[in-house]
């Protein structure tokens, strides 16, 4: 029973995600909630697109989210751009832009040395952001992103003024994200992604261009990681300037790696362990990110697959009758 | 005024010197712990603060600056040796990436600790009386103590150099960066020597640390920034290339201290410009060599 659901799920991923999600802020104390795991998630799947299935260690996707997060605050508050979606397009845009830019400096150098230069462009960007203050609002962070009705077709102007409003939003954009994910995977792009991963040399042999197919997946994992930024300036009405920060771009390591990196559901998974162990272990301790570095360490050392990951392994080793 | 511009010009060049020595001890330390290991310690910049903090305990404790700046870069070695045995270990074998994630934990719950045990806000360590004052160095006066860091790393090098250039632990390891294989089948038991190139670099990383203190300041995050700019002179410098990390921590702390100088809000900004433009022009660093432990 368990290993059909298994399947299925499996099989299905997309419409797993629609149904899971669909009655998801029913299951959690508030809505509110929902919609921090859904970006979060995002944030998490765009950095595991890269990490998981095309195997960069990126420690610097704070700089796409940032990028997201400020372009779709700035071309809302300083621009005035009057329609949520320009200004949410306005935000990808610019995580893609600048993951194209900085993918392709990162990309110079191989292995070991690509962590620490995603690591030094997106503290490039948040000393940057830091500085122009009259844009992004410098310490303080931007403020007074206005809350505009958004207009969706055959519908008309639909207001997101309630946090469950807000929430179904969310779930449509990154159900959306989710669906593309899954097209970019199964496609043979994906499929070269993947192997990659496995052996870049063999890949690079059997005719691949191993350098454009990463700059591709450091590109498309921009977008999702700045669309998760853009729905967080929006979610807030404010874009802090740690968006930019490295801790930020620690959070989608740490995230995805609860989760189960090179997993489809791991950063979602991951996303909601992280904030309900952010939520509960503050209220405890002031000193709480030594425990979350701590449990990120145990995961490291002792359940490299995370809890999805994990999971999964266990459910398909189960001998099953009738498979 | 001429004159004035350029005693002032040249006490920032010798600042910049200073900052080059910090980043070189780091940048040593990480380079040759990648460079044997291909473990890139993330930890580093926390150890760093460590080495600051046992300084400024030590301080307290001996009252004595000479010992504390023994003991305390000693413990942080000593602590090193721990982190490789308990925690670095397991992982070899596994993916390049997996130690750099776990002293990415680690470093998060070293700042804490830290935060948790010597309060949120920063200390001051004070360098010792005999080195206190500055000396006139013909153009302007500079204070004693930074002179004092520069020699102190000057020394230091030359030690590891002599370590790494005549000693036959130093010829294992300089063999081992080149080729793992072939030094395990010479016979060799390469577990001990990783073992004491963790505990060399982490030391190295705690000397930098409480050298650090007097000047900049002793807090939890201290080790955030520099770190950062450490992988950036390691990265400039070539990996595995002492010479590289020696050349480009001074570049970088001059870019730095010449920044600050003319144009202060561009100072964090240069030295992303610096590493850009070297992987544009020379991707594999100054003195790295294309291919070589990649």
């Amino acid at each position: 029973m368990i290993a059909r659901a298994r399947m299925w799920v499996e099989r299905h991923p997309v419409l797993s995600f629609f149904i899971f999600f669909a009655v998801f802020p029913f299951l959690v104390p508030y809505p509110a909630v929902a919609t921090q795991v859904l970006t979060f998630g995002l944030f998490a799947l765009g950095f595991n697109l890269l990490y998981g299935f095309t195997g960069l260690l990126s420690f610097g996707h704070a700089a796409y989210y940032g990028l997201g997060a400020y372009g779709t605050g700035i071309a809302l508050a300083k621009l005035r751009v009057g329609s949520l979606w320009v200004g949410l397009a306005i935000g990808v845009v610019a995580a893609v832009v600048g993951g194209a830019i900085i993918g392709f400096l990162c990309l110079r150098r191989r292995g070991i040395y690509f962590a620490m230069l995603t690591l030094a462009f997106a503290q490039l960007l948040y000393f940057i952001g830091f500085h122009l203050a009259d844009w992004t609002g410098g310490d303080d962070g931007l403020r007074g992103i206005p809350a505009l009705p958004i207009w969706v077709p055959g519908i008309g102007s639909v207001r997101l003024n309630t946090s469950l409003a807000f929430y179904y939003f969310a779930f449509v954009l990154v159900g959306l994200a989710v669906a593309v994910l899954r097209r970019i995977l199964d496609s043979p792009f994906g499929a070269v992604l993947q192997a990659i991963r496995e052996n870049a040399e063999r890949a690079a042999a059997c005719g691949y261009n191993v350098r454009r197919v990463r700059w591709l997946a450091f590109v498309f994992s921009a977008a999702f990681t700045g669309l998760a930024g853009g729905l967080d300036a929006l979610r807030l009405s404010v874009v802090p300037i740690e968006s930019l920060y490295w801790t930020t771009s620690g959070q989608a390591v740490i995230m995805t790696l609860l989760g189960g990196a090179g997993t489809f559901f791991g950063p979602f998974v991951g996303a909601g362990i992280f904030l309900v162990l952010e939520e509960r272990l503050s209220l405890i301790t002031e000193s709480w990110p030594l425990v979350m570095g701590a449990v990120f360490m145990v995961f490291v050392l002792f359940l490299p697959k995370g809890v999805w990951g994990t999971l999964l392994a266990r459910l398909s080793a189960r001998p099953t009758p009738g498979e | 005024m001429a004159d004035l511009t350029l005693a002032a010009l040249a006490a920032q060049l010798f600042t910049g010197l200073v900052l080059g020595m910090i980043l070189v001890l780091l940048a040593v330390g990480l380079s040759l712990i990648f460079g044997l290991m291909t473990v890139v310690n993330f930890a580093h910049g926390s150890l760093y603060m460590l080495g600051a903090y046992l300084g400024f305990f030590l301080l307290g404790l001996t009252k004595n600056f000479w010992i504390s700046l023994v003991l305390a870069p000693l413990l942080v070695g000593l602590f090193g040796l721990l982190i490789e045995r308990v925690l670095v270990r397991p992982l070899y074998g596994r993916s390049i990436d997996d130690p750099l994630l776990l002293t990415f934990g680690l470093s998060l719950v070293l700042v804490e600790a830290a935060r948790l045990i010597w309060g949120k806000i920063g200390l001051t360590l004070d360098p010792p009386p005999a080195l206190a004052g500055a000396v006139n160095l013909g153009f302007s006066a500079f204070p004693l103590y930074r002179l004092f860091v520069i020699a102190v790393t000057l020394a230091v090098l030359v030690a590891l150099w002599l370590f790494l250039e005549k000693t036959d632990v130093g010829l294992i390891i300089r063999a081992g960066s080149r080729d793992r294989l072939m030094v395990r089948a010479l016979g060799v038991d390469l577990g001990r020597i990783w073992l004491i190139v963790f505990g060399i670099g982490t030391a190295l990383a705690g000397l930098a640390g409480i050298l650090a203190g007097p000047m900049r300041g002793v807090y939890a995050e201290m080790g955030v920034t520099i770190v950062i700019e450490s992988f950036v002179v390691v990265v400039v410098g070539g990996m595995g290339s002492l010479l590289g990390a020696i050349v480009a921590g001074i570049l970088i702390g001059e870019v730095v201290s010449l920044t600050t100088y003319f144009a202060p809000k561009l100072a964090e900004i240069m030295v992303f410009v610096v590493m850009a433009l070297v992987l544009l022009v020379r991707p594999s660093g100054l003195f790295g060599e294309t291919g070589l432990m990649e």
